[in-house]
């Protein structure tokens, strides 16, 4: 069955001004991204990758060219506008993780929820829930120094999926974990595209890691090379 | 909440940084409070004065007296009330350093015009049956350790010799401006003695009282007084209480604007002490800042957190400066009573540390949250990891 595009991209261009130089960094990408696809976004350091994330995670803007995710065109809309866009639409993962240090598992996976309408016994459900997807709940009340790489991984995917985003965008989650913890993040993320029909883009140097996708695309000097499906 | 509970952590996230802060606020507030409160003694006279009491006196200066026989003219014109008279007597008790305002006072009529020093009919009427009587204020007893029947010595410097007294009251303030260091004693006495040793000086006066029927009367009665001794051998200059006081205050100005200006210069200071941390704060959790913004919150909304938490630190060391002050100004008065006899917090300054907290709370999250405001996402991430 062929989903229909969450991500459409057209002729997108972005470019750096470094003093008097001006570094293009991506060049007339065209990108489609079907609904509920895993795909690995691969290349060598400064090809391109994170820029493509943030435009299409909307924390960056384009030069020129079209961003569609799931039907709205990002390009259009106001810095406030795509502040809020985020907040529902979007769920985000690094590579350090990213947690508040002061606020405990449960904090940090509650805090996107203070910018929805949701009421505070709606919010503890919908964090407690989010934390047991990434099997944590036993650890809701650890503050992210007292938990390992991979659980901090696990709060912060917890964290990216508790406003129930279509579209979930992680550079380099892996990155910064041991193979035995990579596996584990990587075989959640798995579970989130097969068993809640998020939409992963994820930005990796590890071919080990992009293995686990369904698509693998590379970009080189800011050009999107043709897709590879993945083996498995 | 959640994001106040935030900011409170993020408050504590470094303890030493904070508590150092913390303790600065408190000590440039206990300090602001403590020179904004010697400003207020320094008024204590001006703020005590009733509006319906003039004061006479020559109009060469001060030293200069007036003679007796102008109490009944006084009394005669239209407006006027009540008339009462005292003397700068100038006494020293033990030695120069116990300072001690003593005056020679008519007796029958002090307590009339000066309600507020408030004495039991009892102790009054001691007062009025014995020459060698005195009254001194709630404070000064208590500091000399004096009691009613003690005889209390005073060396005179302007009128020579020792002169002896004996208390028979002791007065208290009925509010809380009231100068609780004074010592009154008869007028009567002074002069008597006066007229024997020195009679020259016999049968004048400092300075006299007037209270007036109404306070819109007193510019009218004033030049009224005046008027009658127009061209005579001891002209006059009828003033108000507050501008008689004013007068005195405002020949120490100087030294009032030099502690006001201290006292703002300590608030400076302390600005720049707060800025300083949060500008520390705000650097150290750029890509928290970034990282919250990807999840959605708006820079306002960071900006928020960054002048809650400015406001936060500034307002602990405020009520802990303000809870300071308290104790530290009873100390100071009491170790200072010579010198500022009425030495009270004033409301005023509580209002004005609160406002000094705001504005040094204030302006140090002004940099850091505009940082946070302008921050692009991205650049924020870049500095993680």
């Amino acid at each position: 069955m062929e989903n229909k595009p969450i991500v459409e991209i057209k002729n997108l261009y972005k470019s750096y001004r470094r003093g008097n130089q001006i570094l293009t960094v991506l060049q007339d990408i065209n990108l489609d991204i079907a609904g509920g696809e895993f795909m690995a976004l691969m290349g060598p350091s400064g090809s391109g990758k994170t820029t493509l994330l943030n435009l299409i995670a909307g924390i960056d803007t384009a030069d020129s060219g079209l961003i569609k995710v799931g039907g709205i065109d990002i390009t259009d809309l106001s810095e406030t506008e795509l502040a809020h866009w985020r907040s529902s639409n979007i769920g985000f993962i690094f590579q350090f993780y990213n947690l508040i240090p002061v606020l405990t598992a449960f904090e940090n996976v509650e805090l996107p929820l203070t910018l929805t309408g949701l009421s505070k016994k709606e919010r503890k459900e919908h964090a407690r829930m989010a934390l047991q997807i990434v099997n944590l709940a036993d650890r809701m009340d650890h503050y992210p120094s007292q938990l390992s790489g991979g659980q901090q991984q696990r709060v912060a995917i917890a964290r990216a999926v508790v406003t129930d985003p279509a579209l979930l965008v992680a550079d380099e989650p892996t990155g910064d974990l041991d193979r035995v913890s990579a596996k584990e993040i990587l075989d959640l993320m798995e579970r989130l595209v097969h068993e809640l029909g998020k939409t992963i883009i994820m930005v990796t140097h590890d071919p080990r890691a992009a293995e686990m996708a369904h698509i693998i695309r590379h970009l080189d000097k800011g050009v999107l090379n043709a897709t590879i499906q993945a083996s498995h | 909440m959640q994001l106040f509970k935030l900011l409170i952590k993020n408050s504590f996230r470094h303890k030493l940084r904070t508590s150092l802060t913390v303790l600065g606020i408190t000590i440039a507030i206990l300090a602001f409070g403590l020179l904004r409160t010697v400003v207020s003694a320094w008024y204590a006279g001006v703020e005590a004065s009733s509006s319906a009491r003039l004061i006479t006196r020559n109009s060469i200066s001060l030293i200069f007296f007036l003679p007796l026989s102008y109490k009944e003219k006084i009394r005669q014109i239209p407006g006027v009330k009540n008339i009462s008279y005292s003397y700068w007597f100038g006494g020293i008790y033990i030695s120069e350093k116990n300072f001690i305002p003593n005056f020679a006072v008519d007796a029958k009529t002090v307590f009339e015009l000066w309600p507020e020093f408030v004495l039991s009919e009892k102790q009054k009427n001691d007062f009025m049956h014995d020459r060698k009587a005195c009254v001194a204020g709630r404070k000064v007893a208590e500091k000399y350790g004096w009691k009613t029947g003690d005889t209390i010595t005073l060396k005179g410097t302007i009128f020579p010799g020792n002169w002896d007294f004996i208390l028979r009251g002791i007065y208290r303030g009925a509010f809380k401006s009231t100068d609780e260091t004074q010592f009154f004693f008869h007028w009567d006495y002074l002069n008597e003695s006066l007229k024997k040793t020195d009679p020259n000086r016999a049968n004048q006066v400092g300075w006299y009282v007037v209270e007036v029927k109404r306070p819109d009367l007193a510019a009218e009665v004033g030049a009224e007084i005046d008027k009658t001794f127009k061209n005579s051998l001891a002209e006059t200059i009828t003033e108000t209480e507050k501008a008689f006081q004013l007068g005195f205050v405002s020949m120490t100005e100087a030294i009032i604007i030099a502690v006001r200006i201290v006292s703002f210069v300590v608030i400076v200071i302390i600005m720049a002490v707060m800025a300083n941390t949060m500008a520390m704060t705000a650097r150290e959790r750029i890509g928290e800042y970034a990282i919250m913004k990807t999840l959605g919150f708006g820079g306002w909304y960071i900006a928020g957190l960054i002048f809650g938490e400015s406001f936060f630190i500034a307002s602990m060391g405020c009520a802990l400066g303000i809870l300071a002050t308290f104790p530290a100004a009873k100390a100071f008065g009491d170790a200072m009573s010579t010198y500022f006899p009425v030495f009270n917090v004033q409301r005023q300054t509580i209002y004005m540390d609160i406002a000094a907290t705001f504005i040094v709370g204030l302006v140090a999250g002004v940099f850091p949250a505009w940082r946070a405001v302008k921050l692009r996402i991205a650049d924020g991430l870049r500095r993680i990891g």
